[in-house]
């Protein structure tokens, strides 16, 4: 299956081209490149290099580059106390949230990708439906639920939510995935005196970590970004996750715009750098799911 | 799912079974039809191995749901239990209301440009990015960029850029387009397609990610053939990719209308729940949230979302009935062929 050629990507070339017209088509294309690069990266530049200014400069010249770069700003978020504590708060949530969703979506989806049962279409669609109703439609309702479990303000309480409500994405990728792994691996292991559970475990786990990178990455990333559900449990500065303390220091520092601007851009490196780590996962992951 | 649930205590008891027998013939077949202690082990493995997995759905996606049927129903301000019934009363106000009314409008008008808008940039993109050229990967990472970074920074760098003194402003004075300017965020006849440019820069990622994984998927024989045959790109591209594409274009559009209908995230941030309202960019969820949390009405706001939720449900029914049926194999339905 797809999902298991991640790294070569072949295509293109589709039409064997000619001569001094194919330049002038190329010329076309990598026009075309640049303007979209200009459009993707403008609004981040913006924010980086605004980090580097002085807000007496962005006033005065909204557009421009800095006269000569600043560092206070950067320096100033990096040293503060309540950075690193959202920061530590986004990491623990994101990382406990990645760990729960690929071991409870591995061992579900192994189910409805290699045992026939009764129920199991029914059971496959309970899971797709989840990806029909995101966060919003369940988010008043989420937090009175979580509010009589008593975990509001806490981590955990805006972990389980995101765990379940990843579960649908993460299923949906892993059942084509595990779907491809071929039966004959499963009958050689048996005859080996490997039972299903035991071919689970050795094989299943090792052979999967492609798919379950993929997954991991969404997952975190999902986490890493939320908004709506930390928003609605999270009323404490203390237990603040990142995109909620973006917020806050930008209604607090309003004037500030350079600080805000540098708290913002530093707030979205690591999503970044998992991202560019890992897209060709992210990619051959999708693929499966889209063919399923 | 009760049976799951059931067997899922007995689970310990009975997972060491299957390990014990080690015949060859179990794993083998597909539908193993020994005797029934076999089957069991079965049972028990699958309860033991999707069990958490449902009983942790089942409580926080579905279970929610249900509750704010029943607390929909109420007058209630979120503490001690709900004691005031109320009846339909709240979704008549609901359906009554003129700014929900304008919310819906917009939420409608955002799942039409979002599917006119992004669909055709994100095909035109993907065929560029599916092609030989250089830096290509650097552009993928490139365009996947925005989709990358949370609705919050987004949404707060944005609001820079195009506040009245922002930077979008001062660039166009610059280059002498001073007469260009806008305000972008709260003029009521332009702040809707700043929305949707916002939304366009954010989630096209999405669509091309989607669209580049079809586009893999689609047999270069057949491009082959028909260059050799003299067709030319652009008619290669119309005739046989786009055709050829239709499952994935069919699925990208049913999970952006779903995702229009319950925009939140950038619009609150951007605008705010009182700006939006004046700014013409409110949507259901930013008039759940202000008039439900906000203003203390959680009876109020758990009707509003069951009407969400409806709505959602009734266009994901409608388009999987006479959308997605064709798509026997595609992939929200195609997991349990």
């Amino acid at each position: 299956m797809s999902a298991t050629t991640l790294a070569p990507r072949t295509s293109s070339a589709k039409a064997p081209r000619g001569g001094g017209h194919e330049k002038r088509a190329n010329l076309g294309i990598y026009f075309v490149a640049l303007l979209l690069v200009t459009v993707i990266v403008a609004p981040i530049a913006y924010i980086i290099i605004g980090g580097f200014r002085s807000n007496a400069e962005i006033t005065q010249d909204p557009a421009g580059l800095p006269t000569d770069w600043r560092i206070e700003n950067y320096s100033n978020v990096l040293g503060s106390t309540t950075f690193w504590r959202e920061v530590a708060n986004s990491t623990i949530a994101a990382a406990v949230t990645t760990i729960l969703v690929v071991v409870l979506g591995v061992m579900a989806a192994y189910v409805l990708a290699r045992y026939s049962f009764k129920g199991k279409g029914v059971l496959y669609s309970v899971f797709a439906a989840g990806l029909m109703f995101p966060m919003t439609v369940a988010i008043t309702p989420l937090y009175i639920l979580v509010r009589s479990l008593g975990l509001m303000n806490s981590l955990a309480g805006v972990i389980v939510p995101q765990v379940a409500f990843q579960l649908s994405i993460t299923i949906i990728i892993l059942v084509p995935f595990l779907r491809s792994l071929p039966r004959e691996l499963e009958e050689a292991a048996s005859m080996d005196g490997c039972s299903r559970l035991g071919f689970f475990w050795r094989m299943v786990i090792p052979l999967s970590k492609p798919g379950v990178i993929t997954v991991g990455i969404l997952a975190f990333i999902a986490s890493w970004n939320s908004y709506m559900l930390p928003l609605f449990i999270l009323n404490k500065e203390e237990s603040y996750t990142l995109p909620l303390g973006v917020q806050a220091f930008a209604s607090q520092y309003s004037v500030d715009t350079a600080k805000v601007l540098a708290f913002t851009s530093l707030s979205m490196i690591p999503a970044l750098v998992f991202f560019s780590l890992f897209e060709r996962r992210i990619v051959g992951g999708l693929t499966g799911a889209v063919k399923g | 799912m009760a049976p799951l649930n059931g067997s899922a205590t007995q689970a310990p008891a009975t997972t060491t079974e299957p390990a014990t027998g080690g015949d060859g013939a179990h794993a083998s077949s597909p539908l193993p039809r020994g005797t029934s202690r076999r089957r069991w082990g079965m049972r028990a493995e699958i309860a033991l191995l999707a069990g958490p997995a449902l009983l942790i759905f089942l409580a926080f996606v579905i279970f929610p749901v249900i509750i704010a049927a029943y607390y929909g129903f109420f007058s209630w301000s979120g503490y001690g239990p709900a004691t005031d019934f109320v009846g339909l009363r709240n979704y008549q106000v609901i359906l009554q209301d003129d700014a929900f009314q304008a919310a819906l409008k917009h939420n409608v008008i955002i799942v039409v440009l979002s599917l006119v808008i992004q669909g055709p940039i994100a095909m035109g993109l993907a065929l560029l990015l599916n092609r030989k050229m250089r830096f290509q990967s650097g552009l993928r990472i490139l365009i996947f960029a925005p989709y990358v970074i949370s609705e919050v920074v987004v949404g707060t760098g944005w609001a820079l850029i195009l506040s009245s003194n922002g930077a979008l402003n001062g660039l166009l004075d610059k280059v002498g387009l001073g007469s260009l300017a806008q305000d972008w965020l709260s003029d009521p006849s332009i702040a809707i397609w700043t929305l949707m440019a916002v939304i366009t820069w954010k989630y096209i990622g999405f669509a091309v990610i989607l669209f580049l994984a079809g586009l893999q998927g689609i047999p270069e024989e057949i491009t082959e053939a028909a260059a050799i045959d003299g067709a030319s790109y652009w008619q290669i591209q119309r005739r046989i990719t786009l055709p050829l594409m239709g499952p994935t274009l069919r699925i990208w559009a049913f999970l952006s209308i779903i995702g229009s209908l319950q925009l939140f995230d950038l619009v609150y941030i951007i605008w705010g729940q009182y700006v939006a309202e004046t700014a013409g960019t409110s949507t259901m969820a930013t008039y759940m949230v202000s008039s439900g949390r906000n203003a203390g009405s959680y009876g109020y706001g758990n009707a509003v979302a069951v009407v969400i939720f409806l709505i959602s449900l009734a266009v994901a029914l409608l388009y999987q009935r006479f959308v997605l049926r064709r798509d026997t194999e595609g992939a929200v339905t195609g997991g349990t062929r």
